[in-house]
């Protein structure tokens, strides 16, 4: 009987377990899992600050999930080191768990920047876990003012999750403009105007000079005061474990479309990964909750013994704030710009050779999958009727006999 | 399994379907009552034009990318039906952003709704099919 040992208990994890029982229904799994919770909707956490759920709804899976997939979850427990040879894996007490086939889902840590005299700073907080979150939680008050250093996904989505909770919310960042890693300038300016109307305030551009107990000094000569750090700068992929067994790491443990590392038996998913982004052909970190779902099945699959591919990985976002849907995918580098907005709404529509490589909405993204199917695919433009694709997502655009296979007969 | 498929053929783009399928999920035995003059939230529509107007709902994929991207968990698949927990949902819109046949949206309150087959309500049968005045809408194996 096979031994399975997945280190990490997020998504990727459950994927990884779900991956394996399709092909293995006897192996043993064993799960070393960091936190004292089974796996939970991490992006959720925002969600729960706004009161939108709760931590019974934000569980991914329901309570019977590891014992009716066979496996020994490990709580509180980190895999500090690991043996390809001997294929052991090290708990930090000294326990070594043998594997026949081994799972690497750390996931990724908040990457704290050293700002001077942030010592000095009495409540401050990452924004990456349930813990994090229910810490945040206890901080907080009606009064209170938050100062978010960081304009990213998890730095806004925090400023929404905490709007009602607190008396002030700032947001800060170097870049000039908000969700840079997403948005194009004109884009984020609608975002950020929306966020502004809600009632959130930002220092783009800006960043924290020192901290000095409750006040940051900025770059630009102001000073904001708060009684509430949330740090959001941004996370680094947690490669420790693979890269002191031997195996390669770049920003993230580099992987093949198989999910295997550069070690024999050893296998990753997840935010801790650099995979292919097949809407530009590059090895990049693609830390999204979809992406870390189907790398772990795939790993999984194959860990048991079977043959399975995941090389259709894109960037890919849908994020909302104070009713805003603002929907991202693919890649915008070198290529053709086609602006269709109106009444208020963004559809930027990326083309590079003859295929849509990527697109941002803001407002109407009503069937917005149709555009992501097609940079996945990769459907020729010439294929479809592209005019009618400029003005909304719509299966029309499509022939008709390419619809009687989507819609008339099993897919 | 038996599934809902179109015959884009013999769709007239007549919309009966969508307020046929609002009526059935809405808990209302009164067609008027349910929806005179309120806005609707069918989980089946109509695309195209006047001249190629078809129905677009689930089509229940046999591995469905909405519930592999879910990030609240609350899609999955009974019986072979994907079903959604609107209890878990937030309206994150992910499977919107992922479905490749544009079949997702949002209901009334935000969180999303989906084809379901009409068999957790009190039609039991898809009441698109059932109210489909060219038969263009069936429901069965293929």
């Amino acid at each position: 009987m096979k031994q399975y040992v997945i280190v990490g208990n997020g998504v990727a994890a459950a994927g990884c377990i779900e991956g394996i029982r399709r092909q293995d229904a006897e192996g043993k799994i064993v799960v070393v899992s960091q936190e004292e919770y089974a796996v939970y909707c991490r992006p959720l956490i925002s969600y729960y600050l706004e009161g939108k759920t709760d931590i019974q709804r934000m569980q991914y899976r329901s309570a019977d999930f590891y014992e009716k997939n066979g496996c020994e979850v490990l709580y509180g427990k980190t895999a500090v080191a690991g043996d390809a040879q001997k294929k052991t894996v090290t708990l930090e007490d000294g326990t070594e768990i043998p594997y026949d086939a081994l799972c690497v889902a750390t996931g990724s840590t908040a990457f704290v920047p050293p700002f001077q005299g942030l010592d000095s700073v009495q409540k401050k907080f990452s924004f990456m876990t349930l813990d994090d979150t229910l810490a945040l939680e206890q901080a907080i008050s009606d009064d209170s003012r938050v100062l978010i250093v960081g304009a990213g996904l998890i730095g806004l989505k925090c400023a929404e999750g905490l709007h009602g909770r607190a008396a002030q919310i700032t947001v800060c960042d170097l870049a000039d403009r908000v969700l840079s890693s997403i948005l194009d300038a004109p884009c984020a300016a609608v975002v950020q105007a929306h966020l502004e109307k809600n009632g959130i305030a930002f220092l783009l551009g800006d960043s924290v000079q020192t901290f000095e107990g409750g006040k940051a000094h900025m770059n630009s000569g102001k000073t904001v005061d708060f009684d509430v750090l949330v740090l959001a700068v941004g996370v680094r992929a947690n490669t420790a474990l693979v890269r002191s067994m031997g195996g390669e790491a770049d920003r993230g443990i580099l992987l093949d479309t198989a999910m295997r590392t550069t070690l024999p038996d050893v296998y990753a998913a997840g935010d801790c990964t650099q995979g292919l982004d097949s809407s530009c052909g590059e090895k990049k970190v693609l830390a999204l909750l979809p992406n870390a779902y189907m790398q772990g099945r795939c790993a999984g699959i194959n860990m048991a013994g079977g043959e399975a591919v995941f090389d259709t990985a894109i960037p890919m976002n849908s994020i909302g704030f104070f009713g805003l849907h603002i929907m991202t995918a693919g890649s915008y580098a070198n290529t053709q710009v086609i602006d269709t907005g109106k009444d208020g709404n963004v559809r930027k529509l990326f083309v590079r050779d003859g295929l849509l490589s990527g697109f941002i909405l803001v407002g109407d993204t009503a069937r917005a999958g149709i555009y992501t199917a097609m940079i996945r695919d990769k459907t020729p433009l010439e294929s479809v009727n592209f005019e009618l694709l400029k003005e909304s997502a719509t299966s029309a655009a499509f022939s008709p006999e390419t619809r009687r296979k989507k819609f008339g007969s099993v897919v | 399994m038996k599934r809902v498929f179109v015959n884009e053929e013999w769709c007239l783009g007549c919309h009966l379907c969508e307020y046929n399928c609002a009526f059935a999920n809405s808990g209302e035995d009164n067609m008027s009552l349910a929806l005179k003059g309120k806005p609707i939230f069918p989980r089946i529509h109509i695309e195209g034009d006047e001249k190629v107007p078809f129905a677009v709902s689930c089509r229940h994929c046999d591995d469905p990318v909405c519930v592999n991207s879910c990030i609240a968990g609350a899609i999955s698949v009974r019986d072979g039906v994907v079903c959604i927990d609107k209890n878990k949902c937030v309206g994150c819109l992910t499977c919107v952003l992922v479905c490749p046949y544009g079949a997702l949206a949002p209901s009334e309150s935000g969180v999303m709704q989906k084809c379901e087959l009409c068999l957790q309500n009190s039609c039991g049968e898809p009441a698109c099919v059932k109210g489909c005045p060219n038969r263009a809408i069936v429901y069965e194996e293929r």
